[in-house]
Protein backbone atom coordinates (compact mmCIF):
# COMPACT_ATOMS: atom_id res chain seq x y z
CA UNK A 1 0.00 0.00 0.00
CA UNK A 2 1.23 3.53 -0.85
CA UNK A 3 0.50 6.04 1.75
CA UNK A 4 1.10 9.75 1.33
CA UNK A 5 0.63 12.16 4.27
CA UNK A 6 0.77 15.88 3.87
CA UNK A 7 2.55 17.72 6.26
CA UNK A 8 2.74 21.83 6.94
CA UNK A 9 5.33 23.40 9.33
CA UNK A 10 3.04 25.61 11.41
CA UNK A 11 4.92 27.51 14.84
CA UNK A 12 5.59 25.18 18.04
CA UNK A 13 2.04 25.72 19.58
CA UNK A 14 3.15 27.74 22.80
CA UNK A 15 4.35 30.40 20.52
CA UNK A 16 3.32 34.20 21.51
CA UNK A 17 1.56 35.20 17.86
CA UNK A 18 3.06 38.46 17.12
CA UNK A 19 3.21 40.29 13.57
CA UNK A 20 5.46 42.86 11.90
CA UNK A 21 4.93 46.80 12.62
CA UNK A 22 2.84 47.48 9.07
CA UNK A 23 0.59 44.02 10.06
CA UNK A 24 1.60 42.39 6.50
CA UNK A 25 2.96 39.29 7.91
CA UNK A 26 3.72 36.86 10.85
CA UNK A 27 6.67 37.92 12.71
CA UNK A 28 8.77 34.28 12.96
CA UNK A 29 11.63 35.86 14.55
CA UNK A 30 12.78 33.36 17.86
CA UNK A 31 9.51 31.41 16.34
CA UNK A 32 10.30 27.48 17.28
CA UNK A 33 8.73 25.27 14.01
CA UNK A 34 7.06 22.46 14.46
CA UNK A 35 5.06 19.64 12.39
CA UNK A 36 1.40 20.56 12.55
CA UNK A 37 0.19 18.70 15.23
CA UNK A 38 -2.80 17.05 13.49
CA UNK A 39 -0.20 15.89 10.75
CA UNK A 40 1.45 14.02 13.44
CA UNK A 41 -1.44 12.05 14.15
CA UNK A 42 -1.55 11.43 9.79
CA UNK A 43 1.78 10.34 9.92
CA UNK A 44 1.75 7.81 12.87
CA UNK A 45 -0.86 5.91 11.80
CA UNK A 46 0.52 6.21 8.28
CA UNK A 47 3.77 4.32 9.69
CA UNK A 48 1.54 2.19 12.25
CA UNK A 49 -0.33 1.14 8.71
CA UNK A 50 2.77 0.12 7.15
CA UNK A 51 4.15 -1.69 9.91
CA UNK A 52 0.89 -3.81 9.53
CA UNK A 53 0.40 -4.55 5.90
CA UNK A 54 3.65 -3.57 4.12
CA UNK A 55 4.15 -1.02 1.51
CA UNK A 56 5.61 2.96 1.90
CA UNK A 57 4.82 6.23 3.35
CA UNK A 58 5.89 9.03 1.63
CA UNK A 59 5.85 12.61 3.13
CA UNK A 60 5.04 15.77 1.26
CA UNK A 61 4.95 19.37 2.64
CA UNK A 62 4.01 22.05 0.12
CA UNK A 63 6.85 25.16 1.68
CA UNK A 64 10.17 26.31 1.18
CA UNK A 65 13.66 25.13 2.30
CA UNK A 66 13.25 26.30 6.04
CA UNK A 67 10.50 23.27 6.40
CA UNK A 68 13.15 20.87 5.37
CA UNK A 69 13.94 20.05 9.16
CA UNK A 70 10.26 18.86 9.87
CA UNK A 71 10.49 16.53 6.53
CA UNK A 72 13.67 15.45 8.20
CA UNK A 73 11.69 14.39 11.51
CA UNK A 74 9.28 12.85 9.75
CA UNK A 75 11.41 10.59 7.99
CA UNK A 76 13.43 10.15 11.71
CA UNK A 77 10.28 9.17 12.51
CA UNK A 78 9.58 6.56 10.11
CA UNK A 79 8.14 7.85 6.65
CA UNK A 80 10.22 6.20 3.71
CA UNK A 81 10.72 9.34 1.40
CA UNK A 82 9.51 13.01 1.04
CA UNK A 83 8.69 15.34 -1.20
CA UNK A 84 8.97 19.34 -0.91
CA UNK A 85 7.33 21.68 -3.29
CA UNK A 86 9.49 24.51 -3.33
CA UNK A 87 6.87 27.17 -3.16
CA UNK A 88 5.46 29.48 -0.14
CA UNK A 89 2.46 28.41 0.63
CA UNK A 90 -0.09 31.58 0.51
CA UNK A 91 -3.43 30.45 -0.69
CA UNK A 92 -4.80 27.04 0.11
CA UNK A 93 -5.82 26.36 -3.47
CA UNK A 94 -2.57 27.11 -4.25
CA UNK A 95 -1.11 24.30 -1.64
CA UNK A 96 -4.57 22.03 -2.64
CA UNK A 97 -3.56 21.94 -6.39
CA UNK A 98 0.00 20.55 -5.70
CA UNK A 99 -1.06 18.22 -3.67
CA UNK A 100 -3.11 17.02 -5.93
CA UNK A 101 -1.10 16.83 -8.95
CA UNK A 102 2.10 15.31 -7.20
CA UNK A 103 -0.51 12.70 -5.39
CA UNK A 104 -1.54 11.78 -8.73
CA UNK A 105 1.57 11.22 -10.19
CA UNK A 106 2.70 8.88 -7.70
CA UNK A 107 -0.46 7.13 -7.48
CA UNK A 108 -1.01 6.79 -3.86
CA UNK A 109 -3.90 4.73 -2.41
CA UNK A 110 -4.66 6.85 0.75
CA UNK A 111 -4.01 10.46 1.33
CA UNK A 112 -3.46 11.26 4.84
CA UNK A 113 -4.25 15.02 6.19
CA UNK A 114 -4.30 16.77 9.46
CA UNK A 115 -7.82 17.97 9.96
CA UNK A 116 -6.19 21.80 9.89
CA UNK A 117 -3.08 23.59 10.20
CA UNK A 118 -3.00 25.68 13.41
CA UNK A 119 -1.80 28.36 11.92
CA UNK A 120 -4.07 29.37 9.22
CA UNK A 121 -6.96 27.11 10.04
CA UNK A 122 -8.11 26.61 6.92
CA UNK A 123 -9.89 23.30 7.37
CA UNK A 124 -9.64 23.53 3.23
CA UNK A 125 -6.89 21.77 1.62
CA UNK A 126 -8.00 18.41 2.22
CA UNK A 127 -11.56 18.96 0.79
CA UNK A 128 -9.84 20.25 -2.15
CA UNK A 129 -7.65 18.03 -2.91
CA UNK A 130 -10.30 15.32 -2.55
CA UNK A 131 -12.32 17.53 -5.25
CA UNK A 132 -9.65 17.62 -7.41
CA UNK A 133 -8.78 14.22 -7.61
CA UNK A 134 -12.20 13.26 -7.64
CA UNK A 135 -11.89 11.11 -4.94
CA UNK A 136 -13.62 11.35 -1.51
CA UNK A 137 -12.31 12.96 1.23
CA UNK A 138 -13.15 11.84 5.15
CA UNK A 139 -12.86 14.61 7.87
CA UNK A 140 -12.21 14.21 10.84
CA UNK A 141 -11.53 11.07 11.50
CA UNK A 142 -10.43 9.79 14.66
CA UNK A 143 -9.76 6.20 13.90
CA UNK A 144 -8.79 4.38 10.69
CA UNK A 145 -8.02 0.49 9.46
CA UNK A 146 -7.62 -0.86 6.46
CA UNK A 147 -9.03 -3.74 5.19
CA UNK A 148 -8.21 -4.90 1.78
CA UNK A 149 -9.29 -1.91 -0.79
CA UNK A 150 -11.36 -0.84 1.75
CA UNK A 151 -10.81 1.60 4.79
CA UNK A 152 -13.02 1.70 7.86
CA UNK A 153 -13.41 5.31 9.26
CA UNK A 154 -14.61 6.78 12.11
CA UNK A 155 -15.61 10.50 11.77
CA UNK A 156 -16.23 12.68 14.39
CA UNK A 157 -19.88 14.17 14.46
CA UNK A 158 -20.92 16.74 16.76
CA UNK A 159 -22.17 14.77 19.95
CA UNK A 160 -21.07 11.70 18.70
CA UNK A 161 -19.13 9.78 15.61
CA UNK A 162 -20.27 7.65 13.01
CA UNK A 163 -18.80 4.61 10.84
CA UNK A 164 -18.09 4.77 7.23
CA UNK A 165 -16.80 1.85 4.94
CA UNK A 166 -15.59 3.49 1.64
CA UNK A 167 -12.72 2.17 -1.59
CA UNK A 168 -9.83 3.37 -1.61
CA UNK A 169 -8.04 5.74 -3.09
CA UNK A 170 -9.71 8.35 -0.41
CA UNK A 171 -8.16 11.38 1.39
CA UNK A 172 -8.57 11.08 5.45
CA UNK A 173 -7.95 13.81 7.72
CA UNK A 174 -6.47 12.96 11.38
CA UNK A 175 -6.81 14.22 14.44
CA UNK A 176 -6.81 12.69 18.48
CA UNK A 177 -6.64 9.63 19.30
CA UNK A 178 -6.29 8.38 15.42
CA UNK A 179 -2.82 7.43 17.18
CA UNK A 180 0.11 8.00 19.72
CA UNK A 181 2.32 10.55 17.76
CA UNK A 182 5.80 9.23 18.14
CA UNK A 183 9.46 10.58 18.95
CA UNK A 184 12.28 9.74 16.98
CA UNK A 185 14.44 7.71 18.07
CA UNK A 186 18.63 7.87 17.59
CA UNK A 187 18.59 5.28 15.00
CA UNK A 188 15.83 7.00 12.93
CA UNK A 189 17.30 10.22 13.22
CA UNK A 190 20.59 8.42 11.84
CA UNK A 191 18.72 6.63 8.92
CA UNK A 192 16.64 9.66 7.98
CA UNK A 193 19.72 12.19 6.66
CA UNK A 194 19.89 9.59 3.68
CA UNK A 195 15.77 8.97 2.83
CA UNK A 196 15.51 10.45 -0.50
CA UNK A 197 14.06 14.22 -0.18
CA UNK A 198 13.06 15.21 -3.53
CA UNK A 199 12.42 18.95 -4.35
CA UNK A 200 9.99 19.93 -7.05
CA UNK A 201 8.88 22.79 -8.61
CA UNK A 202 5.17 23.65 -8.29
CA UNK A 203 2.32 23.79 -11.12
CA UNK A 204 0.40 26.46 -11.66
CA UNK A 205 0.36 29.59 -9.66
CA UNK A 206 -3.47 29.70 -8.93
CA UNK A 207 -4.18 31.69 -5.95
CA UNK A 208 -7.71 32.63 -4.99
CA UNK A 209 -7.32 34.77 -1.47
CA UNK A 210 -4.58 36.68 -0.19
CA UNK A 211 -4.19 38.22 3.12
CA UNK A 212 -4.19 42.26 3.62
CA UNK A 213 -3.16 42.36 7.09
CA UNK A 214 -3.08 40.79 10.81
CA UNK A 215 -4.50 41.74 13.80
CA UNK A 216 -4.39 41.09 17.28
CA UNK A 217 -7.42 41.05 19.41
CA UNK A 218 -8.36 43.67 21.81
CA UNK A 219 -6.83 42.63 25.43
CA UNK A 220 -8.96 41.81 28.16
CA UNK A 221 -10.20 44.41 30.47
CA UNK A 222 -9.10 42.53 33.42
CA UNK A 223 -10.70 39.93 35.71
CA UNK A 224 -13.22 40.66 38.48
CA UNK A 225 -12.64 38.47 41.34
CA UNK A 226 -15.54 36.71 43.38
CA UNK A 227 -14.93 35.53 47.26
CA UNK A 228 -15.36 31.89 47.12
CA UNK A 229 -17.82 32.23 50.25
CA UNK A 230 -19.82 34.27 47.77
CA UNK A 231 -19.61 32.22 44.77
CA UNK A 232 -23.14 32.36 44.43
CA UNK A 233 -22.77 35.87 43.71
CA UNK A 234 -21.45 35.34 40.27
CA UNK A 235 -24.49 33.72 38.71
CA UNK A 236 -26.08 37.24 39.54
CA UNK A 237 -23.29 39.03 37.99
CA UNK A 238 -23.57 36.55 34.74
CA UNK A 239 -27.05 37.58 34.10
CA UNK A 240 -27.36 41.27 35.54
CA UNK A 241 -24.07 42.30 34.08
CA UNK A 242 -22.41 40.01 31.75
CA UNK A 243 -25.91 39.68 30.38
CA UNK A 244 -24.90 35.66 29.29
CA UNK A 245 -27.58 33.89 31.38
CA UNK B 1 -28.82 36.72 -9.00
CA UNK B 2 -28.88 35.68 -5.06
CA UNK B 3 -27.12 35.23 -2.21
CA UNK B 4 -27.29 31.41 -1.84
CA UNK B 5 -27.31 30.41 2.13
CA UNK B 6 -26.52 26.80 2.89
CA UNK B 7 -28.83 25.37 6.09
CA UNK B 8 -28.22 22.62 8.29
CA UNK B 9 -30.53 20.66 10.12
CA UNK B 10 -30.79 18.03 12.79
CA UNK B 11 -33.52 16.80 14.49
CA UNK B 12 -36.39 18.31 12.72
CA UNK B 13 -34.79 21.90 13.41
CA UNK B 14 -32.29 24.41 12.05
CA UNK B 15 -29.08 24.21 13.75
CA UNK B 16 -28.72 27.75 15.47
CA UNK B 17 -24.68 28.09 13.43
CA UNK B 18 -27.64 28.15 10.71
CA UNK B 19 -29.53 31.18 12.06
CA UNK B 20 -26.68 32.66 11.96
CA UNK B 21 -25.39 32.28 8.58
CA UNK B 22 -28.81 32.62 7.31
CA UNK B 23 -28.38 36.02 9.03
CA UNK B 24 -25.59 37.22 7.51
CA UNK B 25 -26.11 35.95 4.18
CA UNK B 26 -29.27 38.29 3.82
CA UNK B 27 -27.01 41.11 5.46
CA UNK B 28 -24.45 40.76 2.35
CA UNK B 29 -27.46 40.67 -0.31
CA UNK B 30 -28.98 43.81 0.73
CA UNK B 31 -25.66 45.21 0.32
CA UNK B 32 -25.06 43.87 -3.01
CA UNK B 33 -28.93 44.66 -3.64
CA UNK B 34 -30.24 41.02 -4.12
CA UNK B 35 -32.11 38.76 -1.94
CA UNK B 36 -31.08 35.64 -0.04
CA UNK B 37 -32.60 32.13 -1.11
CA UNK B 38 -31.62 29.13 1.61
CA UNK B 39 -30.59 25.50 0.69
CA UNK B 40 -31.85 23.18 3.14
CA UNK B 41 -30.67 19.70 3.72
CA UNK B 42 -30.67 17.05 6.70
CA UNK B 43 -33.41 16.11 8.97
CA UNK B 44 -36.18 18.91 8.55
CA UNK B 45 -40.03 19.89 7.86
CA UNK B 46 -40.77 22.82 5.66
CA UNK B 47 -42.39 24.39 8.52
CA UNK B 48 -39.44 24.61 10.61
CA UNK B 49 -37.62 26.40 7.44
CA UNK B 50 -40.62 29.12 6.65
CA UNK B 51 -39.41 30.73 10.07
CA UNK B 52 -35.99 31.20 7.88
CA UNK B 53 -37.64 34.66 6.99
CA UNK B 54 -37.11 36.09 10.27
CA UNK B 55 -33.23 36.27 9.59
CA UNK B 56 -34.49 37.88 6.17
CA UNK B 57 -34.54 34.56 3.96
CA UNK B 58 -36.94 35.21 0.97
CA UNK B 59 -37.05 31.24 -0.26
CA UNK B 60 -36.06 28.04 0.52
CA UNK B 61 -34.99 25.20 -1.43
CA UNK B 62 -35.74 21.15 0.46
CA UNK B 63 -34.48 18.34 -1.13
CA UNK B 64 -36.26 15.74 0.89
CA UNK B 65 -34.37 12.96 -0.37
CA UNK B 66 -34.18 11.30 2.81
CA UNK B 67 -30.55 9.70 2.28
CA UNK B 68 -29.37 13.27 3.02
CA UNK B 69 -30.08 12.93 6.67
CA UNK B 70 -26.42 12.02 7.73
CA UNK B 71 -23.63 13.91 5.93
CA UNK B 72 -22.05 12.95 3.01
CA UNK B 73 -20.17 15.46 1.29
CA UNK B 74 -19.97 14.19 -2.29
CA UNK B 75 -24.25 14.18 -2.23
CA UNK B 76 -24.11 17.65 -0.22
CA UNK B 77 -21.99 19.22 -2.66
CA UNK B 78 -24.23 18.17 -5.82
CA UNK B 79 -27.48 19.19 -4.23
CA UNK B 80 -25.58 22.98 -3.39
CA UNK B 81 -23.97 23.31 -6.42
CA UNK B 82 -27.14 22.45 -8.47
CA UNK B 83 -28.96 24.86 -6.36
CA UNK B 84 -26.23 27.66 -6.88
CA UNK B 85 -26.20 26.89 -10.27
CA UNK B 86 -30.23 27.37 -10.85
CA UNK B 87 -30.32 30.35 -8.56
CA UNK B 88 -27.24 31.93 -10.27
CA UNK B 89 -25.47 32.53 -7.06
CA UNK B 90 -21.85 34.09 -7.13
CA UNK B 91 -21.68 34.23 -3.21
CA UNK B 92 -22.40 31.22 -1.21
CA UNK B 93 -22.79 31.70 2.71
CA UNK B 94 -22.58 28.57 5.29
CA UNK B 95 -21.63 27.69 8.81
CA UNK B 96 -18.22 27.04 9.55
CA UNK B 97 -18.84 23.75 11.35
CA UNK B 98 -17.05 20.26 10.12
CA UNK B 99 -19.89 19.71 7.72
CA UNK B 100 -19.76 23.31 6.16
CA UNK B 101 -16.03 23.63 5.97
CA UNK B 102 -16.36 20.46 4.19
CA UNK B 103 -18.72 20.99 1.86
CA UNK B 104 -16.98 24.79 1.45
CA UNK B 105 -13.80 23.63 0.40
CA UNK B 106 -14.90 20.89 -2.38
CA UNK B 107 -17.09 23.52 -3.87
CA UNK B 108 -15.05 25.70 -4.38
CA UNK B 109 -12.74 23.91 -6.18
CA UNK B 110 -16.12 22.49 -8.63
CA UNK B 111 -17.17 26.49 -8.44
CA UNK B 112 -13.72 27.91 -9.17
CA UNK B 113 -14.73 29.96 -6.15
CA UNK B 114 -12.56 31.89 -3.56
CA UNK B 115 -13.34 30.65 -0.06
CA UNK B 116 -12.73 32.07 3.57
CA UNK B 117 -13.51 29.77 6.59
CA UNK B 118 -14.14 31.05 9.97
CA UNK B 119 -15.18 34.34 8.85
CA UNK B 120 -16.16 36.90 11.88
CA UNK B 121 -16.89 40.09 10.20
CA UNK B 122 -19.54 40.48 7.00
CA UNK B 123 -17.29 41.46 4.04
CA UNK B 124 -16.00 44.70 2.83
CA UNK B 125 -17.32 45.16 -0.82
CA UNK B 126 -15.20 46.77 -2.89
CA UNK B 127 -16.76 46.18 -7.07
CA UNK B 128 -16.40 42.32 -7.06
CA UNK B 129 -13.28 42.01 -4.53
CA UNK B 130 -14.41 41.11 -1.00
CA UNK B 131 -12.42 41.20 2.09
CA UNK B 132 -13.54 39.66 5.34
CA UNK B 133 -11.86 39.26 8.65
CA UNK B 134 -11.36 35.46 9.73
CA UNK B 135 -10.00 34.26 13.12
CA UNK B 136 -6.14 32.67 12.26
CA UNK B 137 -3.75 30.91 14.77
CA UNK B 138 -5.99 29.07 17.10
CA UNK B 139 -8.03 32.31 18.10
CA UNK B 140 -4.75 34.58 18.79
CA UNK B 141 -5.06 36.63 15.75
CA UNK B 142 -7.25 37.95 12.83
CA UNK B 143 -6.67 38.08 9.61
CA UNK B 144 -8.11 40.46 6.61
CA UNK B 145 -8.20 38.31 3.61
CA UNK B 146 -8.97 39.48 0.05
CA UNK B 147 -11.74 37.32 -2.11
CA UNK B 148 -11.06 37.79 -5.69
CA UNK B 149 -12.93 35.06 -8.02
CA UNK B 150 -15.86 36.01 -8.96
CA UNK B 151 -17.36 33.69 -7.15
CA UNK B 152 -16.85 33.37 -3.33
CA UNK B 153 -17.80 30.76 -0.36
CA UNK B 154 -17.45 32.45 2.99
CA UNK B 155 -17.59 29.79 5.70
CA UNK B 156 -19.19 32.00 8.98
CA UNK B 157 -17.83 30.93 12.93
CA UNK B 158 -20.00 30.48 15.31
CA UNK B 159 -21.14 33.34 17.53
CA UNK B 160 -19.94 36.03 15.69
CA UNK B 161 -23.01 36.98 14.13
CA UNK B 162 -26.28 38.54 15.59
CA UNK B 163 -29.42 36.55 14.60
CA UNK B 164 -31.90 39.14 12.86
CA UNK B 165 -35.20 38.67 13.91
CA UNK B 166 -37.63 40.42 11.97
CA UNK B 167 -41.16 39.48 13.34
CA UNK B 168 -44.00 38.07 11.23
CA UNK B 169 -41.92 37.61 8.28
CA UNK B 170 -42.26 33.67 6.45
CA UNK B 171 -39.92 32.17 3.42
CA UNK B 172 -41.35 30.36 1.46
CA UNK B 173 -40.21 26.80 1.04
CA UNK B 174 -39.90 25.06 -2.25
CA UNK B 175 -38.91 21.22 -3.34
CA UNK B 176 -35.65 20.81 -5.13
CA UNK B 177 -34.11 17.86 -5.91
CA UNK B 178 -30.89 16.91 -7.12
CA UNK B 179 -31.35 13.55 -8.52
CA UNK B 180 -28.99 11.99 -6.59
CA UNK B 181 -27.67 8.58 -7.54
CA UNK B 182 -26.95 5.47 -5.02
CA UNK B 183 -23.10 6.51 -6.18
CA UNK B 184 -23.01 9.85 -4.41
CA UNK B 185 -23.99 7.93 -0.95
CA UNK B 186 -20.61 6.03 -1.58
CA UNK B 187 -19.32 7.27 1.64
CA UNK B 188 -22.66 7.14 3.42
CA UNK B 189 -22.04 6.39 7.29
CA UNK B 190 -23.09 2.88 8.19
CA UNK B 191 -23.39 3.57 11.50
CA UNK B 192 -24.15 6.38 13.90
CA UNK B 193 -22.85 6.76 17.84
CA UNK B 194 -24.63 9.25 19.92
CA UNK B 195 -22.30 10.09 22.80
CA UNK B 196 -23.53 12.88 24.71
CA UNK B 197 -26.79 14.39 25.78
CA UNK B 198 -28.84 17.33 24.31
CA UNK B 199 -26.90 20.39 23.92
CA UNK B 200 -24.50 19.79 21.45
CA UNK B 201 -20.71 21.07 22.25
CA UNK B 202 -20.39 22.96 19.07
CA UNK B 203 -23.58 24.65 18.89
CA UNK B 204 -23.96 25.51 22.62
CA UNK B 205 -24.14 28.80 23.91
CA UNK B 206 -23.20 27.80 27.60
CA UNK B 207 -20.39 25.57 28.69
CA UNK B 208 -19.45 24.21 31.44
CA UNK B 209 -15.67 22.80 31.25
CA UNK B 210 -13.72 20.42 33.70
CA UNK B 211 -9.65 19.80 33.90
CA UNK B 212 -7.67 17.93 35.99
CA UNK B 213 -8.31 20.04 38.89
CA UNK B 214 -11.42 17.90 39.05
CA UNK B 215 -8.81 15.16 40.57
CA UNK B 216 -11.06 11.84 38.90
CA UNK B 217 -14.73 11.05 37.22
CA UNK B 218 -16.02 10.38 40.70
CA UNK B 219 -16.16 14.37 41.09
CA UNK B 220 -18.14 15.02 37.31
CA UNK B 221 -21.20 15.48 38.34
CA UNK B 222 -20.69 18.94 39.62
CA UNK B 223 -19.74 19.63 35.71
CA UNK B 224 -22.70 17.87 34.88
CA UNK B 225 -25.26 19.66 37.67
CA UNK B 226 -23.71 22.91 37.03
CA UNK B 227 -24.12 22.27 33.43
CA UNK B 228 -27.77 20.65 33.64
CA UNK B 229 -28.70 23.89 36.22
CA UNK B 230 -27.23 26.63 33.21
CA UNK B 231 -28.63 24.74 30.52
CA UNK B 232 -25.56 24.48 29.03
CA UNK B 233 -22.78 21.57 27.55
CA UNK B 234 -20.18 19.96 29.32
CA UNK B 235 -16.36 19.61 27.90
CA UNK B 236 -13.00 18.99 29.41
CA UNK B 237 -9.37 19.32 29.02
CA UNK B 238 -6.96 17.14 26.85
CA UNK B 239 -5.43 15.42 29.84
CA UNK B 240 -8.95 14.69 31.12
CA UNK B 241 -9.97 12.88 27.71
CA UNK B 242 -6.69 11.50 27.34
CA UNK B 243 -6.44 9.08 31.09
CA UNK B 244 -10.55 8.51 29.72
CA UNK B 245 -12.68 10.79 32.60
CA UNK B 246 -14.52 11.96 29.84
CA UNK B 247 -15.24 11.31 26.07
CA UNK B 248 -12.63 12.87 23.38
CA UNK B 249 -15.23 15.13 21.43
CA UNK B 250 -15.67 16.38 24.44
CA UNK B 251 -11.68 18.08 24.38
CA UNK B 252 -11.52 21.22 23.94
CA UNK B 253 -8.49 23.31 22.24
CA UNK B 254 -5.60 23.52 19.80
CA UNK B 255 -5.69 19.98 19.09
CA UNK B 256 -9.91 19.72 20.22
CA UNK B 257 -12.84 21.47 19.35
CA UNK B 258 -12.65 25.01 19.25
CA UNK B 259 -16.03 26.30 20.95
CA UNK B 260 -17.23 29.96 21.12
CA UNK B 261 -19.80 30.14 23.53
CA UNK B 262 -21.85 33.07 25.38
CA UNK B 263 -19.71 31.78 28.63
CA UNK B 264 -17.29 29.15 29.07
CA UNK B 265 -16.63 28.30 32.54
CA UNK B 266 -13.65 26.22 33.25
CA UNK B 267 -13.09 24.48 36.50
CA UNK B 268 -10.06 23.30 37.62
CA UNK B 269 -7.84 23.79 33.97
CA UNK B 270 -5.05 25.79 34.61
CA UNK B 271 -5.36 27.96 31.41
CA UNK B 272 -2.21 26.24 29.14
CA UNK B 273 -1.47 28.80 26.18
CA UNK B 274 -3.09 25.32 24.07
CA UNK B 275 -6.07 25.32 26.07
CA UNK B 276 -6.72 28.98 25.56
CA UNK B 277 -6.29 28.52 21.69
CA UNK B 278 -9.97 26.49 21.27
CA UNK B 279 -11.72 29.14 24.10
CA UNK B 280 -10.52 32.21 23.79
CA UNK B 281 -13.01 33.60 21.58
CA UNK B 282 -15.65 32.76 24.29
CA UNK B 283 -17.58 35.86 25.00
CA UNK B 284 -17.80 35.72 28.59
CA UNK B 285 -14.65 33.60 30.35
CA UNK B 286 -15.24 32.53 33.81
CA UNK B 287 -12.57 30.56 35.93
CA UNK B 288 -12.50 28.94 38.87
CA UNK B 289 -8.97 27.19 40.32
CA UNK B 290 -7.54 27.06 43.66
CA UNK B 291 -4.69 28.54 42.76
CA UNK B 292 -4.53 32.25 42.25
CA UNK B 293 -1.78 32.36 39.98
CA UNK B 294 -3.08 29.93 37.45
CA UNK B 295 -2.85 31.63 34.27
CA UNK B 296 -6.43 31.16 33.20
CA UNK B 297 -6.66 33.87 35.54
CA UNK B 298 -5.33 36.35 32.90
CA UNK B 299 -7.23 35.53 30.18
CA UNK B 300 -10.65 35.20 32.32
CA UNK B 301 -13.70 37.83 32.82
CA UNK B 302 -14.69 36.68 36.11
CA UNK B 303 -12.49 34.21 38.33
CA UNK B 304 -12.98 32.57 41.83
CA UNK B 305 -10.44 31.81 43.86
CA UNK B 306 -11.31 28.36 45.79
CA UNK B 307 -11.69 24.43 45.51
CA UNK B 308 -14.10 23.26 43.12
CA UNK B 309 -16.01 20.56 45.23
CA UNK B 310 -16.47 23.93 47.71
CA UNK B 311 -17.26 26.72 45.25
CA UNK B 312 -19.30 24.35 42.46
CA UNK B 313 -22.16 23.30 44.97
CA UNK B 314 -22.71 26.99 45.29
CA UNK B 315 -22.91 27.74 42.01
CA UNK B 316 -25.71 24.94 41.42
CA UNK B 317 -27.53 26.33 44.28
CA UNK B 318 -27.73 29.65 42.58
CA UNK B 319 -28.04 28.48 39.08
CA UNK B 320 -30.98 27.11 40.36
CA UNK B 321 -32.61 29.85 42.11
CA UNK B 322 -32.63 31.27 38.68
CA UNK B 323 -35.93 32.16 37.68
CA UNK B 324 -35.89 31.14 33.57
C1 LIG C 1 0.86 20.06 21.03
C2 LIG C 1 -0.01 20.18 22.24
C3 LIG C 1 -1.37 20.30 22.07
C4 LIG C 1 -2.21 20.41 23.18
N1 LIG C 1 -3.56 20.56 22.97
C5 LIG C 1 -4.37 20.74 24.04
C6 LIG C 1 -5.77 20.94 23.87
O1 LIG C 1 -6.29 20.92 22.75
N2 LIG C 1 -6.53 21.14 24.95
C7 LIG C 1 -6.02 21.15 26.22
O2 LIG C 1 -6.80 21.35 27.17
N3 LIG C 1 -4.71 20.94 26.41
C8 LIG C 1 -3.87 20.73 25.37
N4 LIG C 1 -2.55 20.50 25.58
C9 LIG C 1 -2.10 20.28 26.98
C10 LIG C 1 -1.85 21.57 27.74
O3 LIG C 1 -0.53 22.01 27.50
C11 LIG C 1 -2.06 21.35 29.24
O4 LIG C 1 -1.21 20.31 29.67
C12 LIG C 1 -3.49 21.00 29.63
O5 LIG C 1 -4.40 21.93 29.07
C13 LIG C 1 -3.63 21.02 31.14
O6 LIG C 1 -4.89 20.52 31.51
P1 LIG C 1 -5.54 20.93 32.90
O7 LIG C 1 -5.61 22.40 33.00
O8 LIG C 1 -6.81 20.16 33.02
O9 LIG C 1 -4.55 20.29 33.96
P2 LIG C 1 -3.43 20.97 34.86
O10 LIG C 1 -2.50 21.81 34.08
O11 LIG C 1 -2.89 19.89 35.70
O12 LIG C 1 -4.23 21.99 35.76
C14 LIG C 1 -5.12 21.64 36.77
C15 LIG C 1 -5.57 22.92 37.45
O13 LIG C 1 -6.53 22.62 38.42
C16 LIG C 1 -6.28 23.39 39.58
N5 LIG C 1 -6.83 22.63 40.72
C17 LIG C 1 -6.31 21.55 41.34
N6 LIG C 1 -7.14 21.11 42.30
C18 LIG C 1 -8.21 21.94 42.29
C19 LIG C 1 -9.40 22.03 43.05
N7 LIG C 1 -9.67 21.15 44.03
N8 LIG C 1 -10.27 23.03 42.80
C20 LIG C 1 -10.02 23.94 41.82
N9 LIG C 1 -8.90 23.91 41.05
C21 LIG C 1 -8.01 22.92 41.30
C22 LIG C 1 -4.79 23.56 39.64
O14 LIG C 1 -4.45 24.74 40.37
C23 LIG C 1 -4.43 23.67 38.16
O15 LIG C 1 -4.44 25.04 37.72
C24 LIG C 1 -1.69 20.38 24.49
C25 LIG C 1 -0.31 20.26 24.65
C26 LIG C 1 0.53 20.16 23.55
C27 LIG C 1 2.01 20.06 23.77
N1 LIG D 1 1.86 23.67 2.99
C1 LIG D 1 1.37 22.44 3.14
N2 LIG D 1 2.05 21.35 2.74
C2 LIG D 1 1.56 20.10 2.89
N3 LIG D 1 0.37 19.83 3.44
C3 LIG D 1 -0.37 20.87 3.85
C4 LIG D 1 0.07 22.22 3.72
N4 LIG D 1 -0.89 23.04 4.24
C5 LIG D 1 -1.89 22.24 4.66
N5 LIG D 1 -1.58 20.93 4.43
C6 LIG D 1 -2.39 19.75 4.81
O1 LIG D 1 -3.76 20.09 4.81
C7 LIG D 1 -4.31 19.94 6.13
C8 LIG D 1 -5.37 21.00 6.37
O2 LIG D 1 -4.79 22.27 6.30
P1 LIG D 1 -5.62 23.63 6.26
O3 LIG D 1 -6.62 23.52 5.18
O4 LIG D 1 -4.58 24.69 6.01
O5 LIG D 1 -6.25 23.78 7.63
C9 LIG D 1 -3.10 20.00 7.05
O6 LIG D 1 -3.36 19.35 8.27
C10 LIG D 1 -2.05 19.29 6.22
O7 LIG D 1 -2.19 17.88 6.28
Amino acid sequence: MKILVCISNVPDTTTKITFTPDGKSFNTAGVQFVINPYDEYALTRAIELKEALGGTVTVLNVGEADTEPNIRKALAIGADDAIRVNLKPTDAFLVAQQIAHYAKEGGYDLILMGRESIDYNGFQVHGMVGELLGIPTIAPAIKLDINGNTAVVEREIEGGKEVIEASLPLVVTAQQPMSEPRIPNMRGIMTARTKPLKVVEPVGQEAKTSVQNYELPPAKSGVKMIPAENAGDLIKLLRNEAKVL
Amino acid sequence: MSVLVVIECANGEVKKSSLEAASYGSQVAAALGTTATAVAIGDVQSDALSGLGAQGITRVLLDNDTRLHNFVPGAYVKVISKAAEQENSSVIVLSNSNIGAAIGSRLAVKLGASLATNVVSLPQINGSTFTVRRGVFSGKAFSDVELSSDKKIIAVKKNAVEIETNAGATATVENFSADLADADFATAPKETIKQSGDILLTEADLVVSGGRGLKGPENWHLIEDLAKALGAATACSKPVADVGWRPHHEHVGQTGITVSPNLYIAVGISGAIQHLAGVNSSKVIVVINKDPEAPFFKAADYGIVGDATEVVPKLIEAAKALDK
